[in-house]
């Protein structure tokens, strides 16, 4: 177990290391670091005064070491914008994408994992193909679309709710449903095969014979083991959802760490931009290592198999 | 003499009824493929190639005097500009009719990109192993440390604007996919006895891989090509809509919504409906479309289908 761990949390270091080496050599590949750190129109002189600052006329192996330094430290670079540092802005803005975050996963799970349950037990009826068809529109639709089609409807039109901003419940609605739509389809599916499966399984057949309630089998012994695939994802997907959330919130104005990116990206504040991709990469790579070592905690096979 | 004959004509023969029943095969197959996706696709390739004939107007070039007409149906609405007008006078309809060619163009170019990149590296690595595998695989460990449209959005700010950029960048940030499901398939399939077979022939490794390997890998690779293609789709629009895709004046889907956004409160609904109306039924056509050829080339696994987002 202790020997799992140990080289799950090595390749995670090796997957950050090599992560921060690609954006460092693609920042370099495609054009002047420079530049991009400096306001868009700088004259030659301060962009010499950011290269020392920076240690961009060093050595490239030496201008590795100072960014991955700077990056250990915390220090991602000051944004142009806003003219403090891009770490703080992203930390100030993380609550507001967590909180949308969680209540689209919320309402993902709400939904996907009762309607993939019930379509693994009703196969083939018409609640199934309703549950299919759902999922696929989830999965074939972008989700800023849908946000655009909401705040048509439910904000021109009928004007139930506000189209931007964040306060309140009401400001929350259109966006959690809108970024969950896809991950509802996702669980709803995983769900459902996960069911599949447990349901063809030999102690179902052994529950059945014993004499139990459907309803009792369903609930009480297909249920549980179904459902742990799902929460696994689920752990995940709450940080792809954080990052893929830059649309959503670009559509609503939701004040998170994806509108972040997208005013990093408008204003070309190229600190701001950085500091958002790496991080998303460093929350993503430390859930994956949590729950890949729970993972293996639960079920002898992993850490033994390999 | 007369015998080889009779062995040359009797293997003629199966050949040609193999020919015969690997044609009714392929017949058989697609009267039972999915008839909707396949419509909604062909429509949009023959949209995509004819653009420059059914296409009313310029889709780039606007009249100012006819800006934010809505569609014939609604009042102000004119036969000359079917499904409105948008902010600079431009005929939606014929935005629509380009944009498909730009998200065909973009789709399919990326699919196919990635999906070279991403089976010869997964061949690479599952095939030779060792080093090779140990460096290709920390590599896809990297890139998936990446959501992948973080990642793309990445790409997209450190470039220009511009299709083609986007088409490298989606094959970039996709390639992994199909890395990592051909590398488990040859795994496998490298210790098939004709894999050994043809290495005691004498077989080098790099004809292995292609006449050997390659064949079998296929199908997977077309059903992950099919699933991507919606995948990349939505992705360019996407990154139009950010304004790091397809540069404006194209009439890209995106792009087309993200112009349309402002609109959107004043009521402009058509700006914004048409185009993503357009994504929706091809995103889904291709999904439909992998769903049913991923069920068609391993019926076994039908039910298990893999969950991937973004």
């Amino acid at each position: 177990m202790h020997g799992y761990i140990i080289r799950r949390v090595l390749y995670s270091i090796v997957s950050l290391i090599l992560l921060s080496m690609m954006i460092f050599c693609m920042v370099r590949i495609t054009g002047d670091p420079a530049v991009l750190m400096a306001e868009p129109g700088a004259k030659e002189e301060d962009l010499q005064a950011i290269r020392r600052e920076f240690g961009l006329d060093k050595p490239i192996v030496v201008q590795y070491v100072f960014f991955v330094k700077s990056m250990l430290r915390g220090d991602f670079g000051k944004s142009i914008y806003y003219r403090i540092p891009a770490l703080d802005l992203y930390v100030q803005r993380l609550p507001a994408s967590l909180l949308l975050a969680s209540v689209a996963m919320i309402l993902s799970l709400l939904i996907g994992i009762p309607v993939g349950i019930f379509s693994a037990v009703r196969i083939n009826t018409w609640f199934d193909n309703f549950g299919k068809i759902f999922a696929i529109l989830g999965l074939s639709l972008p989700s800023f679309w849908v946000g655009l089609m909401l705040i048509l409807t439910l904000s021109v039109y009928l004007n139930w709710l506000p189209s931007s901003g964040a306060d309140g419940w009401k400001h929350l609605v259109m966006p959690a449903f809108s970024l969950g739509w896809v991950f509802t389809a996702a669980h709803m599916r995983l769900t459902r095969s996960a069911m599949l499966e447990v349901l063809g399984s030999e102690y179902i057949k052994l529950a059945r014979i014993k004499g139990l309630s459907e309803r009792l089998v369903i609930a009480k012994h297909a249920f549980k083991n179904a459902v742990i695939p799902v929460l696994t994802l689920a752990g995940i997907n709450l940080v792809l959802m954080v990052n893929v959330a830059v649309v959503v919130e670009t559509v609503f104005a939701w004040p998170g760490v994806g509108r972040l990116l997208y005013e990093g990206i408008s204003f070309r504040d190229f600190p701001i931009v950085q500091t958002t991709v790496l991080m998303g990469g460093v929350m993503f790579v430390g859930v994956n290592l949590v729950v890949d070592i729970l993972y293996a905690y639960i079920d002898p096979r992993i850490r033994y198999g390999n | 003499m007369e015998t080889s004959q009779a062995v040359a004509t009797s293997e003629t023969f199966a050949a040609q009824s193999f020919e015969l029943t690997r044609w009714k095969k392929i017949l058989s197959t697609l009267q039972r493929a999915p008839i909707f996706p396949l419509l909604i696709l062909a429509a949009l390739v023959c949209t995509a190639v004819s653009a420059d004939f059914i296409a009313p107007h310029n889709p780039e070039v606007g009249n100012l005097r006819y800006r934010y007409r809505p569609p014939v149906w609604q009042d102000r609405g004119t036969w000359e500009y079917i499904l409105g007008t948008d902010h600079m006078g431009r005929d939606i309809l014929s935005r629509l009719i380009f944009g498909s060619r730009i998200s065909l163009i973009v789709g399919i170019t990326a699919v196919v990109f990635a999906g070279v990149v991403g089976t010869t590296l997964g061949i690479l690595s599952g095939f030779l192993g060792g080093w090779v595998d140990q460096v290709i695989m920390r590599l896809t460990d990297a890139w998936l440390a990446l959501p992948a449209i973080t990642f793309a959005i990445l790409l997209a700010v450190l470039v220009q604007p511009s299709k083609w950029n986007i088409v490298i960048i989606l094959g970039i940030v996709y390639w992994t996919r199909y890395a990592r499901v051909v590398r488990g398939e040859v795994l496998s399939l490298k210790e098939r006895d004709y894999v050994r077979l043809a290495t005691v022939a004498g077989c080098s490794q790099a004809r292995i891989m292609w006449t050997h390997i390659l064949p079998n890998v296929a199908n997977s690779t077309v059903v992950i090509a099919t699933l991507q293609l919606g995948v990349s789709i939505i992705a360019e629009a996407t990154l139009s809509f950010l304004g790091v895709g397809v540069a404006p004046p194209e009439p890209a889907w995106g792009l087309m919504l993200a112009e349309g956004k402002s609109g959107l409160m004043a009521g402009y609904w058509w700006l914004s409906v048409f185009p993503g109306l357009c994504i929706m039924l091809v995103v889904l056509s291709a999904n439909l479309l992998g769903d049913w050829f991923r069920v068609w080339s391993d019926p076994q696994s039908s039910q298990l289908s893999p969950v991937v987002v973004e």
